[in-house]
């Protein structure tokens, strides 16, 4: 390297060292030096006022651990032991306590015309095993998510803690998997009911005469489906769908990217139509055996009495008439 | 009998995860089981802070309040632990717990979480204090040696504080009013209903 190489390369350090020099002290006097850098920080009752939670950075693989703190985590707790609770509490009691009070006042609803000799095909064999595989599964989820919410209150002073934690575990296998019969049974009766349970104008009719339940006698026409069993039928199918939406979610915790606010909301849907469906369910499960006579061979044997379905279903005995008749009618001559 | 607390002053803490490291050895903790986090809020903004946090054993604790089996239970000294025996690893705790403590040692599908995890403030479990047993599914219990829990004994800043509230608090109140700043108590108010006031 020539001489004046090696002094231009000086000439440059010692101008780059000038300038370092001059420039530290004017960066540093753009800081005011009266304020503490170390004092403005983040302040934790600031960041709870602004917003729901605090999150920030982690170091490990798992997400959920970068929310810092999640106040709501209270409020579910308010939520599962007072609410949620209450709402069962009276949806089970409240509803029971009406059904007693309702047998008492009208009694079991009698076929008025008396037994007939005949009978009449009601449900047929797919359709009897669509219902009882909804309904076998809904009561299976039903105990064993109320053991959930109540057990601890009712069923583990009965029998101690260990086996009140057998009886959990396997309840918690049960509704896991058992979910899966009931939402199959869900696309089941909605495909073989749905076209049988589109409101119409004789509907209205049921409605206003309170269904026949209230008076003795009182028998509004129907077809299949009578308005108070289109409810069900809905409430069923709209009800489970979200059950199975949120139960779902429930099973797959944090799947897809969920927070702990979208598990909470989960569990907060699923816990209230859960109540609600229940509660429903009571008073289908009273008209369709103790409240109602002959009501149960619908779903058992099949086949009802023909006086039972001229009373409750009129329009619908009408229709299967012409149906056999148009079937047993002799063929006409070529 | 003392009401034991855990406090983490972050404007001392470092995020050197001393504490995390030092009580996954203490307690054999397995993989992916994080009893202990440092969390940094506004990461690379002026005014950034980290916060190790663990279970902070909770007044009114809304984990033992949720939990569909009761397996929860609150020592004399206010620590909350519970029984693996009778956990039934519903993930309940977790929704319910505002710092994210209780820990699965699986993902979690078709309700198939494992018995839960959590810190026991280093003071083991039902079984008999010091037995193997205890170890095995609790960790070790310093509580029971007369030791507070190894997080905050071996913060090189002390930063992380350990003890009984009220003389935690008394001590971070000094340190505030000394050097002029603090950026609060994190937690306390959701965990224990009250904070510091300086
Ligand atoms: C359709 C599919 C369903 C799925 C996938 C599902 C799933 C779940 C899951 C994962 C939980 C959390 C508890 C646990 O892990 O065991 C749960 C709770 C619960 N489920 Fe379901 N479930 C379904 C349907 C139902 C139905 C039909 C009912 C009631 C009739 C019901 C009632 C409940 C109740 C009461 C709880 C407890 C709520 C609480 O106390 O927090 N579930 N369900
Ligand atoms: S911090 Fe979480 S796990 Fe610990 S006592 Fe509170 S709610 Fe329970
Ligand atoms: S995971 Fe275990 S400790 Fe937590 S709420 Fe469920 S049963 Fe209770």
């Amino acid at each position: 390297m020539s001489l004046m190489a090696w002094l231009r390369r000086g000439l440059v350090a010692v101008l780059a060292l000038v300038a370092v020099v001059a420039l530290v002290p004017a960066a540093d006097a753009q800081q005011p030096t009266s304020v503490n850098p170390r004092a403005s920080s983040v302040q934790e009752d600031q960041l709870l006022r602004q917003l729901q939670q605090v999150d920030g950075r982690i170091t490990i693989p798992d997400t959920r651990a970068g929310v810092l703190i999640q106040p709501s985590g209270r409020e579910w707790q308010v939520f599962h032991q007072g609410t949620m609770r209450t709402v069962g509490a009276i949806a089970v009691l409240g509803v029971l306590a009406l059904l007693v009070v309702f047998y008492v006042t009208r009694g079991r609803i009698m076929i008025d015309a008396g037994p007939s000799k005949s009978k009449i095909l009601r449900f047929n064999t797919f359709e009897r095993f669509v219902h009882w595989l909804t309904a076998g599964a809904f009561i299976a989820l039903a105990l064993t998510g109320l053991n959930i919410t109540f057990g601890k209150s009712v069923l583990l002073p009965l029998i101690g803690p260990e086996a009140f934690t057998a009886v959990s575990q396997m309840g918690k296998y049960v509704h896991n998997y058992v979910s899966f019969p009931f939402m199959l049974g869900l696309v089941f009766m909605f495909l073989v009911w749905a076209v049988h349970n589109l409101p119409n104008a004789t509907d209205v009719a049921w409605i206003k005469a309170g269904g026949g339940l209230l008076k003795k006698g009182v028998h509004p026409p129907a077809k299949k489906f009578n308005a108070g069993q289109k409810l069900i039928f809905w409430s069923v199918i709209l009800g489970g769908t979200a059950l199975s939406i949120t139960g779902v979610i429930l099973l797959f915790p944090f799947a897809s990217g969920l927070s702990i606010a979208d598990m909470q909301l989960a569990q907060i849907i699923h816990g209230l139509i859960s109540l609600v469906l229940i509660g429903i369910m009571l008073a289908h499960i009273y008209i369709g055996s103790v409240g109602m006579e002959g009501a149960l061979d619908a779903m058992a044997s099949g086949e009802v009495d023909l006086n039972w379905a001229k009373e409750h279903h009129s329009l619908w005995v009408k229709e299967e008439a012409g149906k056999s008749a148009a079937v047993s009618r002799p063929a006409p001559a070529e | 009998m003392a009401r034991m607390k855990f406090l983490c002053d972050a404007d001392r803490c470092i995020e050197c995860n001393a504490c995390v490291t030092a009580c996954k050895n203490e307690h054999e903790v397995p993989w992916g089981i994080n009893r202990r986090r440092v969390v940094t809020i506004n990461d690379g903004k002026p005014g950034e802070r980290s916060i190790s946090m663990a279970c902070m054993h909770c007044t009114d604790a809304p984990c033992a309040a949720v939990c569909p089996v009761d397996c929860f239970y609150t020592t004399a000294d206010a620590v909350v632990l519970h029984s693996k025996d009778l956990c039934i690893g519903c993930g309940y705790c977790f929704y319910a717990c505002p710092f994210g403590a209780p820990q699965y040692p699986r993902v979690g599908n078709f309700g198939s979480r494992g018995k839960m995890d959590k810190c026991t403030y280093c003071a083991g479990g039902p079984e008999a204090d010091g037995s193997q047993a205890e170890y095995v599914k609790y960790g070790a219990n310093r509580l029971a040696e007369g030791k507070l829990p190894l997080c905050a004994e071996m913060c090189s800043t002390k930063s992380l504080l350990a003890g009984d509230g009220d003389i935690i608090a008394q001590i971070y109140r000094e340190r505030v009013t000394k050097r002029g700043y603090g950026s609060g108590a994190w937690g306390w108010r959701t965990a224990y209903k009250e904070t510091i006031t300086v």
